[in-house]
């Protein structure tokens, strides 16, 4: 098996918050079939907070530990807050991943991202699709 | 913990009386086998009983046995030294789109060296129709490879058939034989091949020994410069453990083949009945009856194999996978993808090979381990709620 850490493990053996939102505030995607794995968040918001946050996730080990441990980190937290989740912070969260499992950490923050956005869009505010990055770049 | 290990393709355990033919050779008969000294006699005696065995196993003859560090290696030689012995009759090659790396990426690297490369296309099953061979076939072909089976779905192709055409045509043929040598009978004269490439460990032998077999008087490049073994084609002081090893792992499964065969299918058509009963949306990969006697491949929608290699591990079973995320090299299988399956489907790709220790209990096992697997990653995927709502 791929050389996961142990939290990396305990999250897909036991993944938290997985479903759906009944009528949630705001729901994003991101990924594709094709390239392997796709993440969908359902969030609901209260007083400018994350009050709920599910996901549906199709893809490998690591896919599944990050919509996991995403789920876990932008629950209770402002939206400015989880907008500033970084693909490295959600790595370093599961006690790092390999090398070239790297990108699943970014498919789990801008779902949750995308989420957001769809729901201040549908509050009728203008946003701009934005992508989430490492601000320190690319690890290797 | 129960357990079982379903990825026999990968490898084959080592026979326990394979490796005590292997072990004098680690110790009091470690001569090199060139020596003319007295230190050399027994290495070289066994060197060659080992080629005997191993030419027997094909039909083929002892001086037609080279042998090589692995199955990879011998198809790095048969392609890369076929074409270089052979480019003053043209400089193009056909192979198939499904071949292993070892073909397909010497393929890749004939074109660096200034050869034209056609990759010929196989159907749903994964079957080369030898129509496409006939087709893809010029005047300046000198080469076409064609893979006996294939490791990945098992499809086992017409290889006689194809080797007719390429013959006809005044090129070489080469075969393969990795997933098959060792598996089902060969003989290479009812193939009319020209060279067939097999490995060891995939019949119970060791790891580091391979062979191609060329028939006799055919001209090849050695992939290797130096001293005069393998008759000059194959140089280093031979790997003698597990070239013994191969020999001793032919000559049983030589004397054992039907029994190990009428074994494995058992097994492989009990999980293709009973696996598609248990579980809904599943696909059997490959062809129905044209496929290796211990394989049963699957797509298993709406979910991706590394998740499901990954439960099943924790239930001791050990299975493989050509979804896009169980490859270092993060890409779907090119066997799936050409065999024209959709990316998603793909991805729910999982793969069981069978071997001699395998028993009834343990496909009962994996049957009874599966479902609740495949429940649990649906309930979690968003593929699988869109198709219940319809939406695909």
């Amino acid at each position: 098996m791929p050389v996961y850490s142990e939290k990396v493990m305990d999250h897909f053996m036991n993944p938290r918050n997985v479903g759906e939102i009944e009528n949630p505030d705001g729901v994003g995607e991101e990924g594709n079939p094709v390239c392997g794995d796709m993440m969908t968040f359902y969030i609901k918001v209260a007083d400018g907070r994350l009050a709920d946050v599910k996901y549906k996730t199709f893809g490998c080990g690591a896919a599944i530990a990050v919509a996991s441990i995403v789920s876990e980190m932008g629950k209770g937290k402002t939206l400015e807050e989880v907008r500033n989740i970084t693909p490295t912070m959600v790595a370093n969260e599961l006690g790092g991943l390999p090398k070239n499992k790297f990108h699943c950490s970014n498919l789990g923050a801008q779902a949750l991202n995308n989420a957001i956005d769809d729901y201040l869009r549908k509050q009728g505010k203008e946003v701009k699709s934005r992508e989430v990055t490492n601000h320190d770049e690319e690890e290797e | 913990m129960k357990s079982a290990y379903l990825d026999n393709q990968a490898t084959t355990p080592l026979l326990p009386e394979v490796l005590e033919t292997m072990l004098p050779f680690f110790k009091e008969s470690f001569g090199n086998a060139q020596s003319l000294h007295d230190w050399g006699d027994a290495p070289r005696e066994a060197l060659e009983d080992a080629r005997a065995e191993v030419a027997k196993l094909i039909g083929g003859r002892p001086e037609e046995i080279i042998f090589t560090a692995s199955g990879t290696e011998a198809n790095n030689f048969a392609l890369k030294g076929l074409a270089q012995a052979h480019q003053s009759k043209g400089k193009h090659v056909v192979i198939s789109a499904i071949e292993h790396f070892s073909v397909l990426h010497s393929a890749r690297t004939l074109e660096k060296w200034g050869f034209e490369v056609t990759l010929v296309p196989v159907d749903g099953y994964a079957l080369v129709d030898p129509k496409d061979v006939a087709s893809a076939m010029r005047k300046e072909t000198i080469l076409v490879s064609v893979m006996h089976a294939n490791g990945e779905v098992g499809t086992i192709q017409p290889v006689a058939e194809i080797a007719k055409i390429v013959t006809a045509a005044g090129a070489l043929f080469h075969t393969d034989a990795v997933a098959t040598a060792g598996t089902i009978p060969i003989d290479v004269a009812e193939l009319g091949v020209d060279a067939l490439s097999m490995a060891a460990n995939q019949f119970y032998g060791p790891k580091g020994a391979g062979a191609l077999w060329l028939r006799k008087g055919t001209r090849i490049i050695p992939l290797l410069d130096g001293g005069v073994q393998e008759g000059g084609r194959r140089a280093g002081t031979e790997n003698l453990p597990a070239i013994v090893g191969m020999g001793k792992a032919a000559e049983i499964a030589k004397r054992d083949i039907q029994s190990r065969m009428a074994k494995l299918v058992g097994l492989r058509d009990m999980l293709l009945h009973r696996l598609p009963a248990a579980i809904d949306h599943v696909l059997v990969t490959g062809h129905p009856t044209q496929r290796l006697p211990g394989h049963a491949s699957f797509c298993i929608e709406f979910i991706e194999g590394e998740s499901m290699l990954m439960l099943l591990s924790s239930k001791g079973i050990a299975a493989s996978s050509g979804s896009t995320c169980t490859s270092r090299a993060l890409k779907a299988s090119h066997v799936l993808t050409a065999m024209g399956l959709p990316a998603e489907i793909v991805q729910g790709s999982l793969l069981f090979t069978f071997g001699q220790q395998i028993t009834e209990g343990d496909v009962g096992y994996l049957v009874e381990v599966l479902p609740p697997i495949v429940d649990r990653l649906r309930q979690m995927s968003p593929l699988y709620a869109d198709f219940l709502k319809g939406r695909r």
